[in-house]
């Protein structure tokens, strides 16, 4: 009945006021991190040396070709030595179809977000480079038992509890 | 024209008092500008479910200063073709009578630079410079766009000034005085329960005067460039940022000075209590600023001239009438009649309210 005697902003007052005992959503981002999701495509390969026998499906399989492999033959154990394992990220899209093109589980894409750099030629990570470390740890994409062990991604502020999950 | 008596406390000679009070005038407007501007920032993005400046200082605290400080060292420009007597006097001219309004309030009893007894028509006409120097700054700066933004600006003070001027006369009625100090020592009953709708009127048409939103034409932040200070830059432009800031002050004080029982009030000091509404006010404006989406130039030109102008004309008439029919009753017996007054007639007008011949509804 009264939609038109400026009721209209008294409701529109009383949501700002409400707002104002509000948790903000700004991530204060240096000091403040949320956690990705666990199956986040995140930056850059990581490579298994082990389990990697230098099928060269993954080189095969990328849309890119940014995936550079240089095996050769170890004939007193029956098997491909991997000379050279280089992938140039400048390039990769982050598809993850190598990662679920190995058939021995032996690539992963990485959690890490933080991966800028300055030169492209940075960018080209050869087999240690690719390795895995504490910075650089495995994402659950199309591993669930790695995603398993990963923190739950946090979202935005628990309303019931007036805190960051 | 009474130069008032010193206060009866106050130590020195007159120019002493001068002195004084031009110093705390300076640093009030100065200091709560800045306070302003962190206070306006902090609480609308807080509104707005962000955190605001929090980086530089306790709280973000050292923010305003910082960016003053920038402003301060910044290259100023003037355009080529720029009338350059005219592009540099503008921004003093918008921004001293920020300055001059503020000798007639009092800060406390009897803390006033000038206690004038035609102070609400000093304040009323002192004010009103500050257009001109809007409106200098559009012309000298040579750029179409700083003409028209000025030039809305101009129409819409001029047709704000009437309201607002209206709306003060029922306090002066009530009151029988023009001293800010007289109407704050007659508010046994703060004012904005005496005439609820002399205040509504007054506040919004002050909102449309200092071109804060819903009433920003002016200078639409997301819309236009800067209006009349497109042209300007460092210094210049700060001062014209001040003389913004330093109008919405203004405004708290007077809108405290005149409605809300300026300094008086229990337990705390004097002056603490003025500080206090004055606070109280801006964080309402700031609260406006975030809620109201800004109208458009006819519905701001509709509203002073068909809400605002009438109804403070009856207002006044109201008023008036009960001034003459009781004059000796307690203020106390006027508030349940004046907002009953203000409830009928807000609806009425409302109803009657219409843009561009009736075909857009509002």
């Amino acid at each position: 009945m009264f939609e038109r005697y400026g009721i209209g902003i008294l409701k529109g007052l009383s949501v700002t006021i409400r707002n104002l005992f509000r948790i903000p959503i700004t991530t204060q981002y240096p000091e403040q991190r949320l956690n990705p999701s666990r199956r986040t495509r995140g930056n850059e390969l990581i490579w298994d040396e082990k389990k990697c026998t230098g099928c060269g499906t993954c080189a095969k399989t990328c849309p890119q070709g940014s995936i550079n492999i240089v095996t050769s033959v170890k004939t007193e154990e029956n098997k491909y030595k991997v000379e050279k394992f280089e992938v140039d990220m400048g390039y990769c899209i982050f598809c993850g179809l190598c990662v679920e093109a190995c058939p021995y589980d032996a690539l992963f894409l990485g959690y890490a977000y933080e991966r800028a750099c300055y030169r492209r030629g940075e960018l080209v990570m050869d087999k240690e480079a690719l390795a895995e470390t504490m910075e650089r740890p495995r994402s659950g994409y199309f591993h669930p038992e790695v995603a398993a062990e990963l923190p739950a991604q946090s979202l935005l502020v628990d309303k019931n509890k007036g805190e960051r999950q | 024209m009474a130069m008032a008596m010193l206060p009866p406390d106050w130590p020195g000679n007159f120019w002493a008092h001068w002195g004084i009070f031009t110093v705390i005038i300076l640093v009030y407007v100065l200091l709560m500008v800045l306070g302003f501007i962190w206070f306006e920032r902090r609480s609308m993005a807080i509104m707005q479910a962000r955190l605001g400046p929090n980086r530089a200082g306790p709280f973000g605290l050292f923010q305003s200063p910082a960016d003053a400080l920038k402003v301060m060292l910044k290259e100023d420009i003037i355009p080529s073709r720029a009338d350059k007597v005219v592009h540099w006097l503008a921004p003093v001219i918008a921004f001293f009578p920020v300055m001059m309004v503020l000798a007639v309030v009092p800060f406390q009893g009897g803390a006033l630079l000038a206690d004038l007894n035609v102070g609400v028509l000093y304040i009323v006409a002192i004010s009103s410079v500050t257009t001109l120097g809007v409106f200098m700054a559009g012309w000298a700066s040579n750029n179409k766009y700083s003409l028209l933004g000025a030039m809305r600006q101009v129409a819409t003070v001029v047709s704000y000034e009437i309201p607002v001027i209206l709306s003060l006369v029922g306090v002066i009625i009530i009151t029988g005085s023009l001293s800010l100090q007289q109407i704050v020592m007659a508010q046994d009953v703060p004012f904005i329960l005496v005439q609820p709708l002399g205040f509504l009127l007054f506040f919004t048409g002050a909102l449309a005067e200092i071109n804060r939103a819903p009433f920003d034409l002016t200078e639409a932040d997301s819309e236009l460039v800067a209006g009349y200070m497109t042209e300007y830059s460092g210094m210049k432009f700060g001062l014209f940022f001040l003389a913004e800031y330093g109008e919405a002050l203004v405004i708290s004080s007077i809108v405290t000075t005149l409605f809300l029982g300026g300094w008086r009030g229990p337990l705390l000091p004097d002056w603490l209590w003025f500080l206090v509404k004055v606070g109280a006010v801006f964080f309402v404006i700031v609260w406006i600023r975030t809620t109201v989406p800004r109208v458009r130039i006819d519905q701001l030109m509709a509203l002073a001239w068909k809400f605002l102008f009438p109804l403070a004309l009856i207002n006044l008439l109201v008023t008036a009438v009960e001034v003459l029919v009781w004059p000796d009753v307690s203020l106390w017996v006027l508030v349940p009649i004046n907002f009953a007054v203000m409830i009928v007639l807000v609806l009425l007008w409302s109803k009657f309210f219409k843009l561009g011949w009736g075909r857009v509804n509002v």
